[in-house]
């Protein structure tokens, strides 16, 4: 069933899918045994004349080891699944790009800070839905919405989030391919909820430096990597 | 509790004259709370027609896109054109399938109509503790559900920000197009909540001081216990939305801005105020199908419930942790991940007693005398399709997992896996079980058997699909998925899954010919068809008001199936035996 996930191309991508596919066996498991059993029951005690069940209010020692089996996997689940969640949500890298991208009904508008990487002057440049970055850097981005709430999702690099009026969220990534992936928005929005779609252009190196040399001729690009800490807004 | 003896004491002098009641006071402003039970059925199985029709047009347009449906070219425009649904219809359709399913009818019938129908028969009383609370409750659930009704014929169209009604989305008619549509569902919530609140304390109070003599609560059947804490659920629960209604409502209509970041308002308070209701809903679904389908196993397996305590102990567990679980629904919110580590802890840890509940209805099975009965293969459908639900949730509650996930086709299948795996198969079963007693006539079990295959195949093949459309990154509530490159080769299982709900549509009509049927000329039920030990089989059947000719005193535990000390493979809990008067 799983492979129908889509290309995973992130680098904390694959940390995800191994998360996927680990609670996929552990309930595939669970669940042959739970019918297994099930479909067994019914088959040998079935209805027969003459025959009585057997009387037995419960055994508590395997309702003890039913409920403790349970409980340590899924505190095991909860600790593994732990230290991936605060590596994605919490302890992201430096950036090397970074790029404002705000919802509203219903596209996404996506600022880069321009050759200073500083936004509110006046090299910042607006596109609308297109997201360019370049391959192998982290790319932080910065949530916002103008209206209502919608959601920033990357299938490709496992990534989603909220973007909320009223606030900034940040998030980072970093793509480990080339390539153009689609960026629908996963939260209801309105009736154009459905067209709300981005698409993230990742470029090689090379690629990268010559799409800001074509959208900041003046500065011939490289200036536009920048390790300043994001400002609230 | 001496006015509470003092209504009940006035509810039996009431009782002591039945015979004269008129059409009207019987049928439609009833206080029996057998014939209030009856109305909540039918209002329930009524919007059950209307909310699985409205799912059928949402399927539609997934699975062939902006094209006409057919038999639907009359509906006007711009709710329809010519058949085609727009977007803005479209979004009002899957919001208005899941509140009339969740408030309409699993709400009214597992709570409402079984609710109200065995408590006082079950506990051996002659009826709940304030019998003209109950019949309100019910004609208010009515006005509820016609003030919801009428949101379809106003101008805007009916509310359109999904069931979860996410602000600012819903919190300004600007972003949506809807005025009167939003107004008029959270109005019709709100007083639903009054009658929700007006049965639960009429539960919480007829368990705790009706009880007939014996009934300790360790001699509860599961139903009971699973319908008192749904009721304390409701009880606390209740309030938090119907706050987060008014305020909704101040925002739409007095200018406030408690939603409204632009004045100052927070979009995340509407989704901590909605969610600490939803959690506990999720559970006041499904909580009373867990109770039903314990004693449908026990009854058909001739068997004693396995870990009587241990199930009862597991539901009050579950009871409690639905309070500190409700930000799993905000992973990806914008909430604090480290608060997003404590709810998935938490969540976790509610699993535990879902899967000892699982664990006991196995063990409740085994070394049984199984009877494949109509309402026994409900209830075994609702055990597995429950382990699917269940398994499920376990992705969600993983935080990594859930960031690609949340929003996803995954969540679908799995709420429908839990409310309609779940809580469906527990009112067909709870309905084939019971219809004997309630209607005094036996359903066909052909018919049964046909509805339960065609509805057990046709769910699968609709709602198991949608776990692969999830794991395809297929998000929810779209209204063109032909528009993302990256859905194309799912479109053939969105096409199949349609195909599949529209079996499962069609295969209902047996049901509705076996119930009504029955309901007239079905053959006339024995007292106790079933065999069962609960009390509600003691009493005779019809049921006259009042219940019982003589109160019944209860001597043992609900589930003496195949015990020694009888010849017969049942003992009833108010049989006296001579000697001894052995309790388990």
């Amino acid at each position: 069933m799983l492979s129908w996930l889509p290309e995973d191309v992130s680098t904390f991508g694959p940390g995800i899918d191994q998360m996927f596919y680990l609670i996929y066996y552990i309930t595939a498991a669970t669940f042959v045994v739970v019918m297994a059993l099930l479909v067994a029951f019914l088959i040998m005690y079935r209805h027969q004349e003459g025959r009585r069940a057997t009387y037995t209010h419960g055994n508590s020692t395997l309702e003890i080891i039913w409920t403790i089996i349970p409980a340590l996997i899924l505190v095991m689940l909860g600790f593994m699944s732990k230290g991936k969640w605060d590596a994605i949500k919490k302890n992201a890298p430096p950036a090397d790009v970074q790029v404002r991208v705000t919802g509203k009904q219903f596209n996404w508008e996506v600022m880069y800070p321009g050759p200073d990487g500083k936004f509110e002057t006046a090299d910042d440049v607006q596109f609308d839905n297109d997201v360019h970055v370049p391959v192998n850097k982290v790319v932080r981005v910065l949530l916002r919405s103008k209206d209502v709430i919608h959601s920033f999702f990357v299938p490709a690099l496992r990534l989603k989030q909220d973007a909320l009026p009223g606030r900034e969220i940040v998030v980072w990534f970093e793509v480990t391919k080339p390539g153009t992936y689609e960026i629908p928005c996963a939260e209801l929005c309105g009736f154009g909820h459905s067209g709300m779609k981005g698409s993230l252009i990742v470029h090689d190196a090379a690629g990268y430096e010559a799409w800001m040399k074509e959208k900041w001729p003046a500065a011939g690009g490289t200036a536009a990597v920048d390790r300043s800490e994001p400002k609230r807004g | 509790m001496s006015e509470t003896a003092a209504v009940a004491s006035t509810a039996h002098a009431a009782h002591e004259h039945h015979e004269e009641l008129s059409f009207l006071r019987h049928y439609v402003f009833s206080t029996d709370h057998k014939m209030i039970g009856r109305q909540f059925l039918f209002m329930g199985l009524s919007f059950m027609i209307l909310g699985g029709l409205l799912a059928l047009l949402v399927r539609w347009e997934l699975a062939w896109p902006e094209t006409a449906v057919p038999f639907m070219h009359w509906v006007p425009e711009p709710t329809m054109y010519d058949g085609v649904i727009p977007p803005d219809t479209y979004n009002a359709f899957f919001t208005m399938h899941a509140t009339i399913m969740i408030f309409f009818v699993v709400m009214p019938i597992l709570v409402g109509a079984f609710g109200n129908f065995l408590i006082p028969l079950m506990i051996g009383t002659r009826d709940m503790a304030f019998p003209l609370l109950n019949m309100l409750s019910f004609w208010i659930a009515l006005v509820a559900g016609f003030i919801m009704l009428a949101g379809f014929f106003v101008p805007g169209g009916h509310a359109a920000a999904g069931w979860t009604s996410y602000a600012p989305l819903s919190a300004n008619p600007q972003y949506t197009g809807v005025y009167w549509g939003q107004n008029l569902w959270c109005i019709s919530i709100l007083v639903l909540g009054v009658s929700s609140l007006m049965g639960s304390i009429n539960y919480i109070t007829t368990i705790i001081n009706m009880r007939a003599p014996g009934m300790q609560f360790f001699r509860l059947p599961l139903t009971i216990w699973a319908l008192f804490i749904v009721a304390i659920l409701l009880l606390l629960a209740l309030p938090v939305l119907s706050a987060a209604l008014g305020l909704l409502l101040l925002d739409r209509m007095a200018g406030t801005s408690f939603f409204l970041p632009a004045g100052g308002g927070e979009p995340l308070l509407w989704q901590h105020l909605f969610w600490f209701f939803g959690h506990p809903e999720v559970y006041i679904l499904i909580l009373p199908a867990m109770g039903i389908a314990s004693d449908i196993l026990s009854v058909f397996a001739r068997k004693p419930i396995f870990g009587y305590r241990a199930m009862a102990f597991s539901m009050i567990a579950i009871a409690f942790l639905s309070w500190i679980v409700w930000g799993h629904h905000m992973f990806q919110s914008g909430m604090n991940p480290t608060l997003g580590t404590s709810f998935m802890i938490s969540t976790m840890v509610i699993a535990v007693p879902s899967a000892i509940k699982t664990f006991n209805w196995l063990g409740t099975l085994w070394g049984g005398n199984i009877r494949f009965t109509t309402p026994m293969l409900n209830a075994l459908a609702f055990v597995s399709m429950f382990v699917i639900g269940g398994l499920s949730g376990i992705y969600m509650a993983s935080t990594p997992v859930d960031i690609f996930i949340h929003d996803t086709y995954f969540i679908v299948a799995h709420i429908h896996y839990v409310v309609f795996g779940g809580s469906v198969f527990g009112i067909f079963a709870a309905i084939y079980y019971w219809f004997p007693k309630m209607f005094g006539r036996m359903m066909n079990e052909t018919l049964g058997k046909i509805h339960f295959w065609g509805t057990l195949i046709f769910f699968n093949g609709t709602f198991f699909p949608m776990h692969i459309l999830g794991v395809g990154g297929h998000m929810r509530r779209i209204y063109n998925p032909k528009q993302y490159a990256f859905l194309h080769d799912l479109q053939p299982i969105n096409v199949f899954i349609t195909i599949c709900a529209i079996g499962l549509g069609i295969s209902q009509i047996p049901f509705v010919i076996n119930f009504f049927y029955t309901l007239f000329a079905g053959p006339i039920a024995e007292q106790n068809p079933w065999h069962a030990n609960t009390l509600e089989w003691v009493a005779p059947t019809p049921t006259p008001h009042g219940n019982f000719p003589e109160q019944p005193i209860v001597y043992r535990g609900p589930y003496e199936y195949s015990s020694p000390e009888v010849k017969e493979d049942w003992l009833p809990q108010n049989r006296k035996l001579e000697g001894a008067l052995r309790a388990h």
